[in-house]
């Protein structure tokens, strides 16, 4: 009998999910869950639970949405964000999460989330990154770091990778934070705030694959993978106060942009009164 | 009784009325020849009833775009041509396998690849059955005129919603953008099937749960407090994912047999002057005009043809043309390809009588006399 | 009693991974045969850092019952 968090808001039949030992999908996972419950208890949002689904895609982050005890639906690899605007768009009372992986939602999947960031529909994207394809026993993602290791990449990796975040926020997202599975007060924090975002946002979290990345990479254990984290991505209070100096190398973990555009389904629901007053 | 309005449309256009009448809110798209009509329509007319459209940033995305407006309860559909229709598999197969129904209406053109856009062909029947991977149960329905277009798109709706699959609407060129003269029916004439969505079996609230004797699970769209999971794997009555052979085993063969025990339900044909025929001509969609026109010069030149038409193409009517055999001399297969439907024809006919073929895959199309020579031919 | 916690863990959730261990601040975790435990004598403080970084649900904070 797990926590009252994992009982009330996840499927416990379904657990321990398959993920390997330190993985950090499990962490972000949680922190989902918490900033769903912080919604659906705060009597100022009064989130409606049975208006939310949670949408995933294909890879080791996409089994999270049959372990969420919400609406769910895992879709086909890298479609997540596409079967997530059908949602919206259809229902957009809904409270659409998406959760998906780097190679997910940035290789496979990369043109429905700059599309979906264009028009700033309404979803939250959190994307489990952990820089590799672990589902499949580690081929370089389009997070690797350049240089790094991967079965397919067995002489070092030549690509030069995204900044999923930065990526979003250069297709339009409204909303576009950083996060990690060592943060995950910041994480969660930054979830809500997506949550609560009325438009298009995408929570890039890096996740860490002790498995297939971190034993390739000679990144050492789960533990410390996660103090890379601990060291080098800074909390924003802590990271403007930094100089310049002391930010080389270094990771905000908070929001990158924050605007507000029309949000797609709402200017929809004006074409729609356009339409009809025109007919 | 008001009167029946008569009104001109182009099949494309006729495809979006009917979808609209049989309660289609939601559209995905994106832009093809010969199928772009149709979304150019929708973008006018679904706001106007209060539906959805939207042009997604390529064909995969639309397809998914289509399955996620139908989970949360909305009729949607999607059009393309052969290269979106290819794009478009893996998710046609996700919504055979999670069993989310919608209609998408492939207008073929000529070729493989980008071939001749703007040119009819039937190239795409095969890949209507067996376009995406696995076995899995598919509805193809295919029209010949512009009146056919209307209904049977929101027959289209109604079997998919019945079956809870994905119902291919295999147009044409030919028909898709021939103008004409269509009477619609009222909306009081129109049988319109909405889907299960109460369980009816009230003790076993499992999303994929279907009681004996049913063949297809009542699902509650999302949005409703119901906190289930659609997966495109494997997956047992509680809708999560499974490792027993058995169970998926028996998930699998449920999803053929709901639609090859209920052939009788599905397949439709057309028979056109065969009760007194030696010679059957075999069309299905735009073809048939071509054919229709040929049986009957035929017919005037006293031979004695009719003309057998599967609007069902998938599956294909083996029953209802093997019932036609017996006082046939010869069958006469035309289509607009290398020969697809023709297959299935053989399986049913070649070993009884002799299957002649007349096909065209150069983007022209087959006229009347065409046949009528290749009749000729046959007969001699 | 109002808002006192106690530490519960579920060797049975447990993968071995070792975060909880790595970053408890007292030190009051250790593994034994890949499980997690509280140490004798143990220092917890009931801060809760175990269960936000446990990626298996397998230590967190109850309310202590009246």
């Amino acid at each position: 009998m797990p926590s009252e968090l994992i009982h009330k808001f996840m499927r416990i039949d379904h657990l321990p999910h398959i993920w390997c030992a330190g993985c950090g999908n499990g962490i972000i996972m949680r922190d989902v869950a918490v900033a769903l419950e912080e919604l659906i208890d705060d009597p100022e949002v009064n989130l409606n639970r049975g208006k939310v689904v949670v949408v995933s895609g294909i890879g080791c982050s996409s089994r999270a949405a049959g372990y969420m005890d919400f609406d769910s639906i895992h879709t086909t690899h890298g479609r997540a964000i596409a079967f997530a605007t059908g949602i919206k768009l259809a229902h957009p009372e809904l409270e659409v999460i998406v959760l998906t992986g780097d190679g997910d939602c940035s290789a496979i999947g990369g043109n429905h989330l700059i599309h979906a960031a264009r028009r700033n529909i309404g979803m939250t994207v959190v994307t489990f990154n952990n820089d590799i394809y672990g589902m499949t026993g580690g081929q370089y993602s389009p997070t690797t770091p350049t240089g790094d290791r991967a079965t397919t990449a067995p002489y070092g990796n030549i690509d030069r990778p995204f900044d999923i975040a930065q990526l979003a926020a250069g297709a339009g997202a409204s909303f576009t934070a950083r996060g990690s599975a060592y943060h995950a007060r910041e994480t969660t924090e930054l979830i809500k705030q997506g949550i609560l975002h009325k438009g298009f946002s995408l929570i890039d979290v890096y996740s860490v694959c002790p498995t297939y990345y971190g034993r390739k990479n000679h990144k050492g254990s789960a533990p410390e993978m996660l103090q890379w984290q601990k060291e080098n991505m800074i909390p924003a209070a802590r990271y403007y106060a930094m100089s310049e100096e002391q930010k080389r190398g270094k990771l905000l973990i908070g929001t990158l942009t924050h605007t507000e555009f029309p949000e797609y389904t709402q200017e929809y629901a004006k074409l729609i009164e356009r339409a009809q007053a025109k007919k | 009784m008001p009167e029946k309005k008569a009104v001109l449309m182009q099949g494309n256009e006729a495809c979006v009325e009917g979808a609209i009448a049989a309660g289609m809110r939601f559209y995905a798209g994106y832009p093809i020849t010969p199928s772009t009509e149709i979304a150019e329509q929708c973008a006018v007319r679904l706001p106007q009833v209060g539906g959805k459209f939207i042009q997604m940033e390529d064909e995969l995305g639309s397809m998914a775009a289509v399955l996620g407006a139908s989970v949360t309860g909305v009729k949607a559909m999607t059009a393309t041509s052969g290269p979106g229709f290819s794009l478009k598999q893996e998710n046609i197969g996700y919504g055979c396998l999670a069993e989310i129904p919608c209609v998408v209406v492939d207008v073929q053109r000529t070729g493989p690849s980008t071939g001749l856009p703007t040119s009819p062909a039937q190239g795409d029947y095969m890949q209507a059955r067996w376009g995406t991977h696995g076995d899995h149960p598919v509805i193809a329905l295919s029209p010949s005129s512009v009146q056919e277009t209307y209904t049977l798109i929101i027959r289209a709706f109604n079997l998919s919603e019945k079956y809870r699959t994905p119902v291919i609407f295999l147009m044409d060129e030919i028909v898709g953008h021939m103008r004409e003269g269509v009477v619609l029916p009222s909306p009081a004439e129109l049988i319109i099937n909405k889907r299960h969505i109460s369980y009816r079996d009230g003790a076993n609230k499992q999303c994929y749960f279907v009681p004996e004797g049913a063949y297809v699970p009542a699902m509650k769209p999302f949005g409703q407090g119901e906190r289930y999971n659609i997966t495109g794997l494997a997956h047992d009555v509680s809708g999560f994912p499974t490792g027993s052979n058995a169970v998926a085993g028996d998930l699998f063969t449920r999803l053929m047999e709901k639609i090859d025990h209920n052939l009788d339900d599905i397949v439709r044909v057309e028979e056109f002057m065969l009760d007194d025929a030696d010679t059957a001509v075999v069309c299905f969609g735009g073809t048939a005009r071509a054919a229709m026109s040929a049986v009957l010069e035929a017919r005037a030149a006293g031979m004695k043809v009719g003309m057998f038409r599967p609007i069902t193409v998938w599956p294909f009517p083996a029953a209802q043309l093997r019932a036609r055999l017996a006082g046939l001399k010869r069958v006469l297969m035309v289509e607009h390809n290398y020969g697809q439907m023709l297959l299935e024809v053989q399986r049913v006919a070649a070993e009884k009588l002799p299957v002649g073929f007349l096909g065209r895959i150069d983007g022209t199309v087959i006229s009347p006399a065409d046949i009528l020579k290749k009749l000729r031919e046959m007969e001699a | 009693m109002l808002g006192m916690k106690k530490l519960v863990l579920d060797p049975s959730w447990c993968k071995g991974c070792g975060i909880c261990v790595a970053f408890c601040p007292k030190n009051a975790l250790e593994l034994v045969d890949e499980k997690v435990r509280l140490r004798q004598d143990n220092e917890c403080v009931l801060c809760g850092q175990c269960e936000l970084r446990c990626p298996d649900y397998a230590i967190w904070l109850e309310d202590l019952e009246e």
